[in-house]
């Protein structure tokens, strides 16, 4: 054993022995290092979360506009049957689906330069500009999109020095779309960009040699390989988009799921109806974890 | 001749990045309150008129404090769990990382809402100790990703060699372990940092009616008169948030490996 080898036993002072006794009790050592985060996460969250679920099924009491602890499935009865959420709801999805396309489309360009021709600086210097937009401010790229798209913006402008007059985006869906597509983007880039690098060059090298040319290259060996990366990518940017209810505020005059979740929370007090629509998102995230586990996202991120 | 049109489809891309922010940039000297193209006289003194304003430097106060808190908390709340995942086998080992990870990948609003309840049910009053609760909830995984990524990188045997050379668990943890895993916790750190300075969604829910930097901006948004100053707040959110980000990201990479130093 390691101690038989020790020249001299160093002091056995009260410390080094209770440290020498932790040494030795590894579930204690466990306990020490488990108990802070689980029960932080145990309690303040997935506590949080167990009661937010569990009011989807309270109600509130239309005369005093009390909270009744009572079960029931009138939130969800009321989200089924009413067209409005219905609608919210459908639009929510859709826009998160288009969004998702669109940084994908445009993620897949540069994704593949830095992977395959950007030398090991400019691979460097290019993954730095894409990384530090995403974490910039996310209110304050929203906001200047807006300022972009306002009347006598800059958008507005160019189109003038052509003669368009009349191009005003804000607000519009569009403006939203572009804004989420915007946002975003970085997600999308940086899984297709690691998953593009995972392809080894001699498979690219095989195919040429088989005859095949570099769109059918493209076509039948980098898109299947790089499919996962490209799930990958859109967990974020239909998630992202799936729960946001700032950018809809700010650049449209549409509701998404998230605006009514936080009218009904803070404007009315209905919570539990608030915690009904929040269930949506959720319910649509997990069967597209779901879907993306399938194909092979998880091991692509 | 595909890869030049790659080369000018990237370059769009990352013009597509940044020219919004430059043109808040640009704002931020116009002269006039409106916002009209192109900007046609300039000034640096609404930068002074930020730095001025009360409403601004408490709200950028609560800001540091929420997130200095907020990372403090996730710098030792990450590590342990780090630790324990990375040193230990035990059961719900798998669901330690997932656990983590959920407040981010759920929707915000169902964290902020989460949260909000249990503070309206507990009776806790709005305080900036709620900001920090709700923060450090998701910066968490910052601090657990950098240091987890670091202990695999790394070897044990180091720590071993510590310990048969006389040197008890703290002294070994003092002296080994802690340089090891040192630039991971800073890279951590900074990212939880610029992770709370910037976030909104989670704070509408938990702040109450007090104003962090980001919750400002929303509430002034509103204020055409107040857009001078939105700029100028705007630009120095982005550097505020650009620069720990740019920072981690260098010592992630470069003192990643734990054989850089002797």
């Amino acid at each position: 054993m390691a101690t038989l080898a020790r020249p001299a036993p160093p002091a056995a002072t009260a410390r080094r022995r209770s440290l020498a006794w932790l040494y030795r009790h590894r579930a204690v050592q466990l306990l020490v290092l488990l108990l802070p985060p689980v029960g932080w996460f145990g309690v303040v969250y997935i506590g949080s979360l167990v009661v937010l679920f569990i009011s989807a099924f309270w109600y509130l009491d239309p005369l005093t506009s009390a909270i009744k602890q009572d079960f029931t499935l009138r939130n969800f009865q009321q989200l089924v049957s009413d067209p409005v959420y219905r609608a919210v709801a459908g639009r929510t999805i859709l826009i998160a689906f288009v969004v998702t396309v669109t940084d994908a489309l445009l993620a897949f360009p540069i994704a593949y330069y830095m992977a395959r021709y950007a030398s090991r600086r400019l691979k460097g210097v290019m993954f730095m500009l894409v990384l530090l937009p995403l974490w910039t401010s996310y209110l304050v790229r929203v906001y200047a999109w807006r300022v972009i798209l306002a009347l006598g913006g800059p958008l507005d402008w160019t189109f003038q020095q052509f003669g368009i007059q009349g191009v005003v985006l804000y607000p519009s869906d569009i403006a939203m779309w572009l804004v989420f597509s915007y946002i975003w983007l970085p997600y999308m880039i940086l899984p297709i960009f690691a998953g593009l690098e995972r392809i080894p060059g001699s498979l690219l090298e095989a195919s040429a040699d088989l005859g095949a040319r570099g769109a059918m290259t493209f076509r039948r060996v980098i898109l299947p390989l790089a499919l996962p990366a490209v799930v990958a990518g859109s967990i974020f940017t239909f998630s992202l988009t799936l729960g946001d209810y700032i950018t809809p505020v700010l650049v449209s005059n549409s509701q998404f799921i998230g605006n009514v979740v936080y009218n009904s929370q803070g404007v009315s007090g209905n919570v539990p109806f608030a915690a009904a629509f929040a269930t949506v998102p959720v319910v649509v995230m997990a069967i597209y974890l779901l879907v993306a586990r399938r194909l092979g996202a998880f091991d692509a991120l | 001749m595909s890869r030049r049109v790659l080369a000018v489809a990237s370059a769009g891309v990352l013009l597509f990045l940044y020219l919004p922010i430059a043109t808040i940039f640009l704002y931020a000297f116009n002269a006039d309150r409106a916002q009209t193209w192109p900007i046609t006289s300039w000034t640096t003194s609404w930068f002074g008129e930020a730095i001025g304003n009360d409403e601004i430097r408490s709200a950028l106060l609560l800001s540091l404090q929420a997130a200095l808190g907020a990372t403090a908390l996730a710098l030792l709340l990450g590590t342990l769990a780090a630790f324990a995942v990375h040193r230990f086998r035990f059961f719900g080992r798998e669901t330690i990382s997932f656990m983590l990870v959920l407040p981010i990948a759920l929707p915000g609003i169902v964290t902020g809402m989460a949260l909000n309840a249990t503070f309206n049910t507990t009776h806790l009053p709005f305080s900036p100790l709620t900001i920090i609760v709700g923060h450090a909830t998701f910066c968490v995984v910052t601090v657990y990703n950098n240091v987890i990524a670091r202990l695999r990188r790394s070897s044990r045997s180091i720590e071993e060699a510590s310990m048969d050379l006389g040197a008890d668990t703290w002294q070994t943890f003092r002296r080994i372990t802690l340089p090891v895993i040192g630039t991971a916790l800073l890279a951590g750190g900074l990212l939880a940092f610029a992770l709370s300075f910037d976030e909104v969604i989670v704070t509408t829910f938990t702040a109450g009616t007090q104003q962090t930097l980001p919750i400002w901006i929303l509430a002034n948004l509103r204020l055409p008169n107040q857009r001078p100053l939105v700029n100028v707040v705007a630009v120095f959110m982005v550097l505020l948030s650009a620069v720990p980000v740019y920072v981690a990201q260098r010592l992630s990479t470069d003192a990643g490996a734990p054989t850089t130093r002797n």
